[in-house]
């Protein structure tokens, strides 16, 4: 199924997220159930998996990856359950690393301070790294469409991060 | 979900946890990483004269079952030849912690982590 489609909206990466939310609204009043409590039983059970579709369509249009990920499958490139490990030695170093600055906040002098660094690094290489997919996104070529599901990769793994340290900070609240 | 004990023994008291330096010619290092859970995994071998590997190390920042997959992979390496490490597959590793079905990519990524270990190497040493 095409989300974009779905929400009448053009298939690119760059999407405005206040048009898909109240398309999402109107489309979804448009398909409760409620609306269709007097049909048939097939109607209201094409209702109900209409509505279901809407959901899964808006969820994953709203969350760029997960948008980047569904853009790259309507163009053959499917990503989104794959198994294979990832390789690329230089990132994982740079990974490992963050991982290891992580597991030290605790014994630092000032956890604040680290904390709000890292995230400072964090944000900074997602944000360059969504640049980076939105051109790649953007060109629509196959080779482009590579690189693209590879920085979806690496951003998966800053992604993680950032839940990892959200979990440390709370933890340091308590 | 329940973690079988063998999992639970290797996450408790993992074996082999660490880094050799990765500058020492006998060293070899192997990175991989699963982007859908973030997980990251080091895995490094050192190898003899005789092309046998005598020590092994890893690090792992991942869940229970790709540390236990790691740990335990460390320990089937030891005094194997690369030719011999080279044939774990993921299978004997999940079926030895009886990992369940979504926890396979565990024992998916610690293969490939010795997998990359060998390769780098028979990089190093020009095979």
């Amino acid at each position: 199924m095409n989300y974009f489609q779905l929400f009448n909206l053009p298939a690119k990466f760059d999407l405005d997220l206040t048009e898909l939310g109240s398309r999402y609204l109107k489309l979804q009043k448009q398909f409760h159930p409620d609306q269709h409590s007097s049909g048939s039983e097939r109607d209201k059970l094409l209702a109900v998996q209409q509505t279901a579709n809407i959901n899964d369509a808006y969820h994953s249009l709203k969350q760029p990856l997960l948008r980047a990920e569904h853009l790259l499958a309507l163009r053959g490139l499917k990503i989104s359950h794959e198994q294979r490990s990832f390789t690329d030695p230089l990132f994982l170093m740079q990974q490992m690393e963050l991982r290891e600055q992580l597991a030290e906040i605790e014994q630092s002098a000032d956890p604040d301070a680290v904390i709000d660094d890292i995230e400072r690094q964090l944000q900074q290489q997602k944000k360059q790294l969504l640049q980076q997919l939105a051109t790649a996104l953007d060109s629509e070529t196959a080779e482009q469409d590579h690189l693209a599901a590879d920085l979806i990769r690496k951003l998966k793994f800053f992604f993680k991060l950032q839940q990892e340290l959200e979990l440390i900070e709370q933890q340091l609240q308590d | 979900m329940a973690y079988s004990n063998k999992v639970i023994d290797h996450y408790e008291n993992p074996r082999n946890v660490g880094s050799f330096d990765k500058d020492d010619a006998s060293v070899a290092t192997g990175m991989v990483g699963a982007p859908a859970c973030g997980d990251v995994m080091k895995l490094q071998i050192k190898v003899n004269a005789d092309g046998i590997i005598e020590d092994a190390k890893f690090k792992t920042y991942g869940c229970g079952s790709a540390i236990a997959s790691s740990s335990l992979v460390t320990e089937w390496v030891k005094g194997k030849s690369l030719d011999e490490a080279q044939q774990i597959k993921n299978t004997d590793i999940a079926q030895e912690l009886a990992l369940p079905p979504v926890k396979i990519h565990c024992s998916i990524l610690a293969e490939d982590a010795i997998k990359a270990a060998i390769a780098d190497y028979k990089q190093k040493h020009g095979g």
